[in-house]
């Protein structure tokens, strides 16, 4: 217990000692779940990751990868990649950074528990050549593999050993030193963290990328509010510094108070409709023998009668960007030149209708998430008007995204015929939406297409596109797919929808498109 | 007097099983939690694998008495979210909880009982018709908007008050307290006068209408015939006779505050008990929401035998049936 007051009090004395100014404190909706770099791969932990650990690449503020602990690579042949390590590196213990600790961290996150091996599934092995010389071989030519380092988060071998947390934690076992305790080589080091309370970071004195760093706090508090009402309190009364996402109703609220402001852009996300492409007959038209959404001119009559203009205007309050274009801006293989969309016309729909054979529209349940995506149930609603006028009778199915999600994947036979999806390709590269949500035959494809899309042009592209390692050879053929997916109407894109953040007037902020903050861009002025 | 306890301990044990099986087929049916847990860029074998590792491809049967396996051993399982232990989460969570919920039944005790006696005695009082009729607000009026109208005001316009969070708590061995500190015990205000409400205007409602009832009743005239004083009819005869069915209320209402304050929970991001059981079930974290539930169902269970105990030493009619209950 005088252990325990003691701490109190010297923590009393360095917040005393730090200063209030150059604190930063920061609320979101949900805590990350595990300091385990490893362990959970969910936004919110994700986002925090790069604060406290790096891999051997990092992404700047345009999302292109850029050299961390790896100052520069090679690829010695299509499948084999050196990289030269960054000397006089240390772990936020003080140990230093070498090879080994590539190689361990690559075995770990690759590892049966690990959460987060989908980011290194491309990587067959690693070899250490010297104490600051890697090399890594991949499974085939991997266009994205610097893109996917990024998310390769190098822990330390012999702090993972000294606290036999050389496995991350899995499901149903116990939890690890690593759980609740980190030791990244990042700019930010933890030294307090309540889970679903608080966590509190400072500066890491000893990175090594402290010459160029671009931040300006010392210390820094992050805070789990839930409720976005308690969240904008906290943000007005004075309480944190930053808060998001602002819900769009309540943006003129922040605009108006002196002192603060909102930061907006557009998230690293579309918005979209996919239609079950695949049965024979509709889940909802039992014994009808018909999918009207296998016929091309359906999907487009669909895609017609949506205003997405006023679903822009009144239900998302201006915070979206239309598109036609199912990978958003910022993503390697996007071209403004798709991103067109085809007019709003129910006149149109309707003749298209007609010719498919459904002049008086069919029936059709729309699956929709009601707390995933911003005022997605009030989208879906939109829908179910604008599709009556042309004769398509929506049946919404509004519920929370855990069973949303579990409906219309692969776990429950895509049990879908419309649903609305949105989807961010992470890795910033149109790859990460080409291969799970846009085809079906391909090597790990598949995982979020919940009608099975799947036009054997796209498919033969993206394989190339998978394995291409000439950047305009690969950008042509992303284009392509795009082109025939567009053409197609294999989805029905609506909108990236923008990021929103409420801040006081004296934060300063590089958003990052992900819906992140990047504890290393951020600046608080006096 | 041992076979009523018997009878009592057998019957709880009946409730906890039920309670476990609709915890865990309700929780199972929420959604997917694979689906929170692996990332979007896992591939669909990686979510099939993980499905098995967690036994969700087995029937329900399967499942259930593997889960049941578990419970019998002591073994609550680790988070699917967090990855922590279950045992251990609610052991963390549960100081800030039990705080809470003392807080507001210490509120709901200290002004319910006296003003259900004022307003029962003094009914014709205009004191006692505001006092009514605002106990009708705290009735009929969503705890989460009470919650957030007190932040409003006392947060972010008068700035007196936090709006949310539990302040700086310092740790007694496991337990962590917030009533030690400033910030603590400021951060407990707002949350715990938003939980007591509802059960602040239950109780005085109820005090209200027994002793109404009592006061009415052939013992209390004889009493006033024999000449008794006022107070003496109010205290020794009125109110201790309306205090059987108050105490088994107020019981229930601690039930209740401990285990049902997700709402309030919610809105003042307290980290206890109720805010762990919301995420857990928006994430479909299955060992976190049964555990929790037959946490609850444990604590009704106990109260409920507590309560039947303390009628057969507060009413003598209650004692002198034997094995009765």
């Amino acid at each position: 217990m005088r252990g325990a007051l003691a701490a109190v009090l010297l923590g009393g004395i360095l917040v005393a000692a730090s200063g209030r100014a150059q604190t930063f404190r920061y609320a979101s909706t949900g805590d990350l779940l595990t300091l385990d770099p490893h362990s959970a791969d969910e936004a919110l932990s994700n986002s925090f990751k790069n604060n406290i650990y790096e891999g051997l690449v990092r992404f700047n503020e345009k999302l292109e990868p850029e050299p961390a602990l790896a100052v520069s690579w090679k690829a010695v042949n299509p499948t084999t990649w050196r990289f030269q390590l960054r000397k006089g590196v240390t772990f936020h213990d003080g140990t230093p950074f070498t090879a080994d600790d590539v190689v361990f961290s690559y075995a770990r996150q690759s590892s049966k528990s690990s959460l987060m091996s989908s980011h290194v599934s491309t990587i067959k092995s690693v070899k250490k050549i010297d104490d600051y010389t890697i090399e890594y071989e991949t499974t085939g030519p991997d266009p994205i593999l610097l893109r996917n380092l990024t998310e390769h988060f190098i822990m330390s071998k012999k702090w993972c050993e000294q606290h036999a947390t050389t496995q991350p934690v899995a499901a149903l076992k116990e939890e690890t030193h690593a759980t609740r305790n980190e030791n990244g080589t990042g700019p930010f080091q933890v030294v307090e963290r309540v889970p679903d309370t608080r966590t509190v970071l400072v500066a890491f004195p000893k990175w090594w990328d402290l010459p160029n760093k671009k931040y300006a706090i010392t210390r820094a508090e992050f805070r789990p509010i839930a409720n976005a009402a308690t969240r904008l309190a906290a943000l007005i009364s004075g309480e944190v510094d930053l808060a998001y996402p602002v819900a769009p109703q309540d943006v003129p609220r922040v605009e108006s108070q002196k002192g603060f402001r909102v930061i907006k852009r557009p998230e690293l996300r579309v918005v979209f409709l996919g239609m079950d492409q695949w049965r024979d007959e509709s889940l909802d038209m039992p014994g009808s023998k018909k999918n009207p959404f296998k016929d091309v001119r359906v999907r487009r009559a669909v895609y017609q009668a949506i205003d997405e203009e006023a679903i822009r205007a009144k239900v998302m309050r201006g915070m979206a960007a239309p598109t036609g274009l199912i990978i958003p801006e910022n993503t390697e293989g996007y071209d403004a030149k798709l991103r067109e969309r085809y007019p709003y016309d129910p006149a149109a729909s309707r003749k298209l209708l007609a010719e498919a054979g459904y002049p008086e529209g069919f029936p059709v349940t729309l699956d929709c998430p009601n707390d995933r995506y911003i005022n997605d149930e009030a989208i879906c609603q939109s829908l179910v008007p604008m599709l009556a006028r042309v004769g398509v009778k929506v049946t919404l199915n509004a519920q929370t995204k855990s069973r949303h999600f579990d409906k219309i994947l692969k776990a429950s036979n895509n049990n879908t015929s419309l649903f609305l999806l949105g989807f961010s390709p992470e890795t910033a590269d149109a790859m990460a939406t080409l291969l799970p949500v846009m085809t079906m035959k391909l090597d790990g494809s598949g995982a979020w297409n919940g009608g099975r899309y799947s036009n054997p042009k796209v498919e033969e592209l993206v394989g190339q596109v998978r394995v291409e390692m000439d950047p305009e050879k690969r950008r042509k053929q992303i284009f392509e797919a795009l082109r025939v997916h567009k053409e197609d109407f294999g989805h029905l894109p609506l909108h990236e929808q923008l990021i929103i953040w409420g801040a006081r007037d004296t934060v300063d902020v590089v958003p990052d498109p992900r819906d992140r903050v990047q504890l290393r861009f951020v600046k608080m002025r006096q | 007097m041992i076979s009523g306890i018997l009878t009592r301990l057998l019957q709880g044990l009946g409730v906890l099983l039920v309670v476990g099986l609709l915890a865990f087929a309700v929780s199972t049916r929420m959604g997917d939690p694979v689906n929170n847990m692996l990332g979007q860029d896992a591939t669909i074998e990686q979510r099939e694998a993980m499905r098995r590792e967690l036994g969700l491809d087995q029937p329900f049967v399967v499942q259930y008495g593997r889960y049941l396996g578990r419970v019998v051993r002591g073994q609550l399982g680790v988070s699917y979210r967090l990855g922590i232990p279950v045992g251990e989460l609610l052991v963390e969570r549960l100081p800030a909880s039990v705080e809470l919920s003392a807080m507001a039944m210490f509120l709901t005790l200290l002004l319910g009982v006296p003003l259900g006696i004022y307003t029962a005695i003094r009914r014709e009082s205009v004191l006692s018709k505001v006092i009514l009729g605002s106990s009708l607000v705290g009735l009929s009026v969503p705890t989460f908007l009470i919650g957030l109208l007190l932040i409003f005001l006392f947060a972010v316009q008068l700035q007196w008050l936090p709006s949310s969070g539990r302040g700086q708590v310092v740790a007694l061995g496991p337990w962590t307290t917030g009533l030690l500190t400033s910030s603590g015990l400021r951060s407990l205000v707002l949350p715990s006068i938003t939980l007591a409400l509802f059960s602040l205007a239950l109780l005085l409602r109820l005090v209200r209408g027994e002793l109404l009832d009592v006061l009415h009743s052939d013992h209390v005239r004889f009493a006033r015939a024999r000449g008794l004083s006022e107070r003496s009819i109010n205290f020794r005869h009125g109110f201790r006779n309306a205090l059987l069915p108050v105490i088994t209320v107020a019981a229930l209402q601690l039930g209740g505050l401990l285990a049902f304050a997700v709402v309030t929970e919610t809105v003042f991001q307290w980290p206890g008990m109720g805010l762990l059981f919301l995420q857990a079930v928006q994430f479909v974290d299955v060992p976190v929401i049964c555990s929790y539930l037959l946490l609850a169902a444990v604590m009704f269970v106990l109260i409920n035998f507590i309560v039947d105990v303390s009628y057969r030493v507060l009413d003598p009619r209650v004692r002198s049936t034997p094995g009765g209950s």
